[in-house]
């Protein structure tokens, strides 16, 4: 939970009255609440850290801190958490 | 210099090792604050390529690793009672309490469930009114306000089975905490630039001045450590104790690609202003007589604000846009942050 994740945004819509959207990150493709950040549209880039996005990003940066966590196996271990807490 | 060629940029971080080395004369203590520069540091081995003096001791940046034992206890004894479904971050489940951890609750039949979102708590919630799912909130400044959306959320949905145990830290009263213990030996600290992109800088400024000591905020990337390293003992042995942003303008005026361009650049021409000023100012009083230094100067603070209005234009235009540039601007993030512990 300790990491700011970018990913880019996919889709956006509402539930129960929050902007949420999905966000790829590197192909693992997550809900995420955008409810922070609402100037973000589809197809920009976004920090989001436990699962909220928190400020929008460039993709230059983006591309090269996943590759970052790529490399340090980061990613899916941050990303995994959800999985069980999601489908009860 | 075994480790170098894993950095992004092993030309440049060598340059901050030997610059860092040139300006160290005596032995300094610097903490980081955040987890995921110990993380950085330690992967790319910039403990071991430090000059001998320079010593980095590894802060309490892990919201996991500073949750008090009784709150894990509260926890542990919640998660156990048949009625309530205990949602956690995974980081958690491994961190013991007083006699177990939340894995021994699991595997003892406990329902304790890893969520990756608060929100995945409350909509657990939604889906069993039947349970009690408690919630369990923990973080620094950036976790903050996500755990603050799903109390929103649950209040907005009329849910009443939805509860956290909240056990929220700051950076600030940390930093605070260490420079009053007597034991403490930090003389500078590297600041995390992910809380302040949610917080700002502005709680900093107070605390390097009422403790004396230097804090530089800086990222998660092996060179933005290595840059704020590099300030903070330029600082430290300058007998300074400011609140510095790593990685300023210079970064903003271009992209992350050319950021070793651009800070060469920068550095070019500051160079350039301070060895040509004076010989010029000199020939201005030789030539025009010594009065004319004052004309002198106020041309060159005219020109000097000039430029800087034309990079901050720049820097607006090319690095940020709208509402996230403002922000970012008062919170100092530097924009080549892209991602950092937290």
């Amino acid at each position: 939970m300790c990491l700011g994740i970018p990913g880019k945004v996919t889709e956006i819509y509402e539930v129960d009255g929050i902007a949420m959207g999905k966000i790829d990150f590197d192909g693992i493709v997550k809900e995420v609440c955008l409810a922070y950040v609402p100037e973000l549209q589809v197809g920009d880039y976004a920090l989001v850290h436990v699962g909220f996005a928190i400020t929008q990003i460039d993709e230059a940066s983006a591309r090269e801190t996943l590759a970052l966590f790529q490399e340090l196996d980061m990613l899916a271990e941050e990303l995994r958490a959800g999985e069980e807490g999601a489908t009860p | 210099m075994k480790y170098l060629d894993e950095f992004r940029d092993p030309a440049l971080a060598g340059r901050l090792f030997d610059e860092i080395a040139r300006i160290t004369t005596r032995p300094w203590a610097i903490m980081e604050v955040c987890g995921g520069q110990t993380h950085s540091i330690i992967r790319n081995g910039i403990d071991q390529l430090l000059p001998p003096g320079i010593e980095l001791i590894h802060g309490p940046g892990c919201p996991v690793c500073v949750t008090p034992l009784e709150v894990i206890d509260k926890a542990l004894a919640i998660a156990a009672r048949p009625e309530v479904t205990f949602c956690s971050f995974g980081d958690m489940l491994r961190v013991p309490g007083s006699s177990h951890d939340l894995f021994r609750v699991k595997s003892q039949g406990g329902d304790v469930r890893v969520v990756y979102s608060p929100l995945d708590a409350v909509r657990l919630a939604q889906q069993r009114p039947d349970r009690e799912v408690v919630f369990f909130g923990i973080g620094f400044e950036t976790t903050a306000p996500a755990n603050a959306m799903a109390v929103v959320q649950a209040a907005r949905l009329g849910l009443r089975n939805f509860s956290m145990l909240v056990s929220h830290v700051l950076v600030p009263p940390a930093i605070s905490a260490i420079m009053e213990s007597p034991r403490s030996r930090v003389q500078a600290f590297l600041a995390a630039g992910h809380v302040c992109s949610v917080m700002g800088t502005a709680e900093y400024g107070p605390l390097a001045e009422r403790y004396g000591v230097p804090i530089v905020v800086t990222g998660f990337e092996p060179l933005d450590v290595l840059e704020g390293i590099r300030r903070a003992v330029a600082q430290l042995e300058a007998g300074r104790a400011e609140l510095e942003n790593a990685y300023p303008r210079a970064v903003e005026l271009g992209s992350k690609d050319t950021v070793g361009a651009t800070t060469g650049l920068y550095y070019f021409f500051t160079s350039l202003a301070a060895s040509s000023g004076p010989p010029a100012a000199g020939a201005v009083m030789d030539l025009l007589g010594e009065p004319w230094l004052f004309g002198f100067s106020a041309l060159s603070f005219a020109a000097a604000w000039l430029c800087l209005r034309q990079a901050g234009k720049h820097a607006r235009r090319t690095g940020r846009e709208g509402e996230r540039g403002e922000r970012q601007k008062e919170s100092g993030e530097p924009g080549a942050i892209a991602a950092e512990g937290i």
